[in-house]
């Protein structure tokens, strides 16, 4: 573990090939390190600065500025409760503070047996859906403090397989295949594209 | 009211977020359309559709398209998918219920600019949307609507998938290009104003945000013009609206621009359908947390850029967040303000520092520890971030979103000093001073 | 920025109501501060790409649409703008900037290094209220935190200015410093254990506005009102230009000096810490000499001694009255000021009689080719466009400002690079073109690059290589920086390219001379067959040398045969002139018998290091700090070397040192301050360039000589058929290192701990072919010639080459090197026993 796996690194070429510059990737194989191990290991940071060609200290300047990226051990289950303004006038204080009561941490910590880490965040996008939340970045709408502490028992007793865990996004990914690729110029030789000279739109 | 749905006319189809249910509703035809048209003659359709940008500055898109220079190659486009604007919440339902709409305005946009590869940015926190996109695409690439070879033409083009991971600030467009770069979110110096010209890779780079790119689909199938005639003349098409807060009915809604009001969106019985338990508004956010607040005597006013513009604030991200008269205006301020001190780069000294100073202050005086003289170092900090606290504002800045904190301060001071000098009566504060005795 | 070539376009703008003029595209801030308006900022730098972080800079400026505030940092100045850094408005913002950026400062100036030359303290007393309205908690980072041996870091006094990271990434290329985290919580920090491992980590001491980022040698040492500074250049290949700093007759700092022609301000670790070493208690103090110390030096005798200067003045006198001139000789001076070498020159080819004298160590290429050049400037080569053909090796390691130039030139100026180095070089990343020429066989792929024709592959250089360099190459003028690519290879592969390169028009030339003051000793006549003022030793314009009254007819010899016919017992006095052989010569084993063969070894030095150890007397020489005089850069440009401090104990000057043996020996040098020099080389009519030492003194840019006029360019033996390379063979690149066992890092605590053990480094595919596991020694052989080293894969390293750094702890690699080939190629016996 730590460093990117094979399976991991097959995946990382396979986005790097995407981005006319390697360090494009950059966000996306941080991604795939916190899926593999949970959380964004100093190695794997190591890892993607090699596979990149950037120093660890760039790989760790912009990871830093990344609110979802983790850099210790985190909970299987990261519980995101939005307190940001639509869902602060509807009881988002109070949502989180049952939330405390019931997981019996802090937001910011992660319980003792290491399943539910505890975040208030800004806003999520599902401001009508208010109070809201993500578990793992999964919605969770409208949310009551029975209906949370009924999630959360359903997380302990693994009733929510719908909910994969920390570190995983999208559970589809984009795949290109290479009949399909349209593939790219590089960015230093200046060409225009065909469909324009067709149409006479360039010299 | 019979608003024509733009871009939302999927919402309801349980299939409208795959190729076939798209394809069923008359999916891909603009694309058609389009690739039997001239590049240029695809471009004068949106120009002549007066389309204004989605993602909050509400420039048009027509114009902004114009200012690529030429024959400068490659040229990149970019989605900003990245909302995160406190109360915005509709960019997320077009890629998690209409991607292919979203696909189809890209394609189009290449095609009529020459742009050479698209990214699409979907803010990181968004795992279902980013699964629906990533779906799409893979359904658009095998059925050859995306790729190489589009429709067996000429244009060939490939859509990349980008993630975000977390940062709100990555939603300004050239911190949008940093983190693409695969750098620290920070805003770019102006100028250049536009990455029209040096955006992406030092290329030129048009970014648009989702809802106007959904738009284009049916701009090229209905024509530049039928788009114009709907909505106010300078504020064309219909809007996606998100009404959030203390209204009985929260919810996005798609209308039409400039015939609609504030008071049909927040009373109106399909919309918003009035404040909540009967009470009463107290204030409401037009157009995402950076907007100045309006109030009840602005509720009569049209969905239009011009006139808000003009009342001094804006239409922004298309986000009204609805404050009952049971609001404590001063957590409500300071929530906002929390949240650009937390989401502010760190790049400009005036934002980095001011915008946690402001919150400390606000915070102490919610826990009891004000002092006389906080309201006016309040303003006077929001005036050192954006000197005269006036709209559209002045910055000490690189980008806006520091003088953003600033709209809440003021217009909540503006309008409720007393709920403040409330909190302030009942502070004993318990502060040493601080002497710079170092400097010297 | 880099501005060195201005658009001399000027423009008129209104600056706090006057009209002013100023160069068209310049940034505000700079026209501004030519018009004698200095506007504060912090994370404005002119010699970085301006960031606009800070926002201190910020003042009204109206472009016709009404004033606003703007970065001053950020804007080009243009016609017609009117620009107030007075308002009311400008003084409000500027005050609230100034505010933000103290609110989380610890304010800890009287215990902060920086205090007395802070800009964040000077705005601060320049701006009101001693009473801070942030009442709330500052932010707080643990106190200042090493990121590499000689910088530490204060987060809590860090403004976040961008400067220290810029430079790291932008400017030299070494991004191992970086904003991390985000918002209020921003820092900069190094990656977990992966510490700011650069060259030139004491520029971002230097440049840092606040003192988050102090220098290990230097802090708490002198509050900076304590301070005298003085500038001086710095005797290295480059002259870069420095200020000295002292206090009470100590000097505590070297800071880069912003010469435009230069520098730019910048310097390498290695030259700037250095400083400390001229205060070591090892510098030598007085004469030493071998023996009893009495009259006679004892080459018996295992000991040195010291002595009175008579007594050693004496002694040499004697030893040189008792040989015969051709059997005396003289090898070094590269290091000394232009003015000691004069005197030397003097007292070796114009009084004793011998032309025996080498200032190279044999490894730079001879006289008569550098002196047959013309030289091109650092400010040409790093100009808008230019085309620049680097053959020699990695500029990081050895050049350090120049590579920070080059650097500038490539990614701001958009100048080509062409490389052609053995390895990849600090350069490789930007380079236009990187070639990969084997040594030896330089002067074949100079060839075949300039007909553009080649077999399928030359000199381990593709075709398509070849014809995409001839195409870069064509109809350009080239500005060719060379040096030879690898110590194994002998200099005449080198000076075949340069014969080829020189017939092409406009071409002018930058040599790597290895050590510091080559161009200056050549230039003094420090050189086989030279005479000062670039004059051939036969040229006619001799008879001016009019008091020069034993110069010699015959070309003496070079360090090459002046070690060689020493090790044959013919050589009775050797002058050591401030060089190393047993260290600094290729061939170790020939310079160990040389000094031993020799019968009295004199050495002019500031240490005891291996070479003065095996001499018989030994003369205390003063320091570059320590001196009045002048150093010729590579360029050919003069500038002033100036004393700060005194000299340890009863060392000297070294041209004194010259002029006190020939007082011994009944003569008068007529050489008594470093002036006397320069009027006697006008008296004399001998050079084309008028040089006063009053004008090298009082002009900031230094004078140019004009090189490539008088001794003409000894064209090569162009016949450029090498041996055929062997593939079963590693050719041998031997490099030198910023860091090594030399004698001045070694005596600088804060440098000496960054050597590295001797090893080779090998393709990764070479390596597994040949199987050898990781870390097991295996034995290099060149004919009869063994060592046992480390090998290592490295990437970096073309196929076929085998790489390794020179003067590192160890094994000593010279021992592979054998005399008499263009290049030498090794087999790597892994099976072999460790000999
Ligand atoms: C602080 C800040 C945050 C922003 N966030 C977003 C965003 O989340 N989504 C978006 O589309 N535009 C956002 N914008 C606006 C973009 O900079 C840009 O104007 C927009 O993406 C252009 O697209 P449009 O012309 O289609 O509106 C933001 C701007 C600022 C200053
Ligand atoms: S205003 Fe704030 S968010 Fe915008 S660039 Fe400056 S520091 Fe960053
Ligand atoms: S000096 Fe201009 S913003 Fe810092």
């Amino acid at each position: 573990m730590s460093r990117l796996t094979e399976e991991s690194l097959r995946t990382a070429n396979d986005i790097i090939d995407r981005y006319p510059i390697k360090k494009s990737a950059l966000i996306p194989l941080l991604h795939l390190a916190q899926e593999q191990d949970g959380w964004v290991t100093d190695e794997a940071m190591n890892h993607i600065a090699e596979i990149i060609g950037i120093t660890p200290a760039e790989v760790l300047g912009t990871c830093s500025f990344y609110e979802m990226f983790k850099r210790q051990p985190n909970g299987e289950y990261q519980v995101n409760i939005c307190h940001g303004i639509s869902c602060h006038l509807l009881g988002a204080d109070q949502l989180i503070h049952h939330a405390e009561e019931t997981l019996g941490i802090h937001e910011g910590e992660t319980t003792s047996d290491g399943i539910f880490s505890l975040e208030g965040v800004e806003c999520i996008a599902a401001c009508t859906e208010a109070p809201c939340m993500q578990i793992n970045y999964r919605y969770q709408n409208q949310v009551s403090e029975s209906q949370f502490d009924e999630l959360v028992k359903q997380i302990r007793s693994e009733e929510r397989s719908d909910i994969p865990k920390h570190g995983t996004l999208a559970k589809v990914r984009q795949n290109i295949s290479a009949e399909r690729i349209a593939g790219f110029d590089s960015i230093d030789e200046s060409i225009a594209p065909v469909w324009l000279e067709r149409n006479g739109e360039v010299e | 009211m019979t608003t024509p749905l733009i871009t939302t006319s999927r919402w309801g189809n349980k299939d409208g977020h795959t190729l076939d249910g798209y394809i069923k509703s008359g999916g891909y035809q603009a694309l058609q359309r389009a690739l039997g048209l001239t590049p240029k003659e695809v471009h004068e359709e949106v120009k002549k559709a007066s389309l204004l940008g989605r993602g909050g500055a509400g420039f048009p898109a027509g114009v902004k398209w114009g200012f690529l220079p030429e024959n400068v190659w490659p040229r990149y486009l970019v989605v900003n998918g990245d909302e995160s604007e406190p109360g915005t919440y509709k960019d997320r339902i077009l890629l998690e219920r209409d991607p292919h709409q979203l696909i189809e305005g890209c394609l189009i946009t290449c095609y009529a600019l020459g742009l050479s590869q698209c990214f699409l940015y979907v803010r990181g926190e968004m795992a279902h949307g980013q699964e629906r996109v990533a779906q799409a695409l893979n359904e658009a690439y095998e059925a050859g609507y995306v790729g190489k070879n589009i429709l067996d033409s000429e244009f060939s083009v490939d859509i990349v998938l980008h993630w975000g991971a977390g940062a709100y600030i990555v939603g300004e467009e050239t911190a949008l290009i940093e983190s693409l770069e695969g750098n620290r979110g920070m805003p770019r110096l102006k100028p250049p104003y536009f990455p029209a010209s040096i955006g992406l890779y030092g290329k030129p780079t048009i970014v648009n945000n989702v809802e106007t790119l959904a738009n284009i689909p049916w701009i090229v199938l209905n024509g530049g013009d039928a788009f114009a005639k709907i909505g106010a003349e300078q504020s064309t098409g219909t809007r996606i609206f998100a009404v959030s807060g203390h209204v009985n009915k929260p919810g996005v809604y798609e209308v039409e621009f400039g015939t609609t009001t504030f008071r049909d969106l927040i009373m109106g019985e399909e919309y918003g359908n009035g404040i909540r338990n009967g009470n009463e508004l107290k204030a409401f956010i037009p157009g995402g947390a950076s907007a100045p607040w309006f109030f009840e005597e602005h509720l009569d006013m049209p969905l239009e850029k011009t006139a808000v513009d003009q009342a001094g604030s804006m239409l922004g991200s298309g986000a009204i967040v609805v404050m009952d008269n049971t609001t404590d205006i001063v957590k409500a301020c300071h929530n906002l303000v929390r949240f650009f001190a937390r989401e502010s780069c760190g790049k400009c000294a005036p934002c980095r520092e001011g915008t946690s100073w402001l919150e400390k202050i606000l915070q102490r005086i919610i826990d009891g520890n004000g002092r006389s003289q906080d309201l006016d170092l309040l303003l006077d900090i929001c005036d050192n971030i954006s000197p005269g606290i006036s709209w559209p504002p002045k910055q000490t800045t690189i980008c806006p979103l520091g003088p953003s904190a600033v709209s809440p301060i003021s217009s909540a001071i503006k309008r409720y000093k007393e709920e403040f000098d409330k909190y302030l009566s009942k502070s004993k504060p318990n502060i040493p001073v601080q002497i710079k005795s170092g400097a010297g | 920025m880099t501005d060195t070539f201005k658009n001399e376009t000027k423009v008129a703008f209104t600056l706090n109501g006057q009209e002013v003029h100023a160069n068209a595209g310049e940034n505000l801030i700079e026209a501004c501060s030519q018009a004698g308006v200095d506007i504060p900022h912090f994370c404005y730098h002119n010699r970085m790409n301006s960031v606009g972080m800070c926002r201190m800079c910020i003042v009204e400026v109206d472009t016709g649409r009404g004033p606003a505030l703007q970065p001053s940092c950020m804007l080009d100045v243009t016609e017609g703008m009117n620009v107030d850094t007075e308002s009311d408005t400008t003084k409000k913002a500027q005050d609230g900037i100034l505010e933000f950026l103290l609110l989380n400062h610890p304010l800890d100036c009287p215990v902060c290094d920086k205090g007395g030359e802070c800009p964040l303290q000077d705005q601060t007393i320049a701006y009101g209220p001693g009473e801070t309205r942030f009442v709330e908690e500052k932010r707080h980072f643990e106190k200042p935190i090493p990121i590499n041996e000689n910088v530490y870091l204060d987060r809590e006094r860090c403004i976040l200015c961008d400067r220290c990271t810029r430079f790291a990434d932008e400017v030299v290329g070494d991004p191992l410093i970086h904003f991390i985290d985000r918002g209020n919580e921003t820092q900069v920090n190094t990656f977990p254990e992966d510490p700011f491992a650069s060259y030139f980590s004491g520029n971002v001491v230097q440049i840092c506005p606040v003192g988050a980022l102090t220098a290990k040698p230097y802090r708490f040492k002198a509050r900076p009102w304590d301070l005298e500074e003085i500038e001086s250049t710095y005797p290295n290949p480059l002259g870069d230009r420095i200020t000295i700093q002292s206090s009470r007759d100590e000097v505590l700092r070297f800071q880069g000096l912003d010469s435009d022609t230069v520098n730019w301000g910048w310097l390498t670790d290695k030259d700037r810490f250095s400083f400390q070493a001229f205060q070591s208690e090892y510098r030598i103090q007085e004469p030493l000499v071998r023996g009893s110390g009495l009259n006679k030096p004892d080459k018996s005798a295992k000991g040195l001694v010291a002595a009175s200067w008579n007594t050693a003045l004496e002694m040499t006198a004697k030893a040189i009255q008792n040989s015969t001139p051709n059997k005396i000789a003289f090898i070094g001076g590269a290091r000394f000021t232009n003015e000691s070498q004069y005197a030397w020159t003097k007292l070796a080819k114009g009084l004793i009689g011998t032309d025996n004298v080498d200032a190279t160590l044999s490894d730079d290429l001879p006289a008569h080719v550098l002196l047959g050049l013309q030289r091109t400037t650092i400010n040409e080569i790093c100009s808008p466009g230019s085309t620049v053909l680097l053959i020699g090796s990695d500029l990081k390691e050895e050049y350090g400002t120049l590579y920070i130039r080059l650097r500038d030139a490539v990614t701001n100026m958009g100048a080509n690079l062409i490389e052609l180095t053995p390895v990849e070089t600090g350069l490789s990343n930007i380079a236009s073109l990187s070639l990969r020429p084997r040594p030896g066989e330089i002067g074949k792929v100079i060839n075949s690059i300039l007909s553009g024709e080649s077999p399928l592959e030359i000199g381990g250089v593709s075709k398509e290589s070849i014809q995409a360099c001839h195409e870069l190459l064509q109809d350009k003028q080239i500005n060719v920086i060379f040096g030879r690519q690898s110590i194994t290879e002998s200099t005449e592969p080198l000076t075949q390219a340069l014969t080829l390169l020189k017939d092409i028009p406009g071409t002018k030339f930058l040599p790597l001379v290895r050590r510091a003051n080559t161009s200056g000793a050549f230039f003094m006549g420090m050189a086989p067959g030279q005479l000062p003022g670039q004059l051939p030793l036969d040229a006619d314009k001799r008879k001016y040398l009019s008091d020069w009254e034993n110069l010699p007819n015959e070309k003496g010899m070079s360090t090459d045969q002046i070690l060689k016919a020493a090790g044959d017992g013919e050589i009775d006095v050797l002058f050591l002139l401030g060089s190393d052989p047993l260290r600094d010569y290729r061939n170790p084993e020939l310079a160990s018998k040389a000094l031993q063969m020799t019968k009295t070894v004199v050495a002019v030095d500031l240490f005891v290091n291996p070479s003065t150890y095996e001499s018989d007397i030994i003369f205390p020489a003063a320091a570059f700090i320590e001196v009045n005089g002048s150093h010729t850069n590579t360029e050919g440009r003069i500038t002033p070397i100036r004393q700060k401090v005194t000299s340890p104990g009863t060392a000297r000057p070294d041209w004194m040192i010259a002029a006190e043996i020939a007082a011994q020996l009944n003569h008068d040098l007529k050489i008594e301050k470093p002036d006397d020099v320069w009027d006697e080389i006008q008296a004399a009519n001998i050079s084309n360039d008028e040089i006063t030492f009053q004008n090298i003194k009082s002009s900031p840019e230094g004078l140019i000589l004009q090189f490539g006029t008088e001794t003409p360019f000894r064209k090569a033996d162009l016949n450029i058929d090498t041996r055929p390379f062997d593939s079963y063979s590693h050719r041998l690149v031997l490099s030198k290192k910023m860091f090594d066992n030399g004698t001045i890092i070694q005596m600088s605590p804060a440098l000496k701990n960054f050597t590295s053990n001797s090893e080779v480094l090998i393709n990764p595919v070479d390596f597994s072919s040949i199987g050898i596991t990781e870390g097991q020694p295996v034995t290099l052989i060149n004919g009869e010639k063994k060592i046992s080293v480390v090998v290592k894969p490295d990437e970096r390293i073309p196929r076929s080459i085998a790489f390794g750094y020179l003067n590192q702890d160890g094994v000593d690699l010279r021992a592979l090197i054998s005399d008499g080939s263009e290049s030498i190629d090794i087999r790597i016996d892994p099976t072999a026993k460790v000999i």
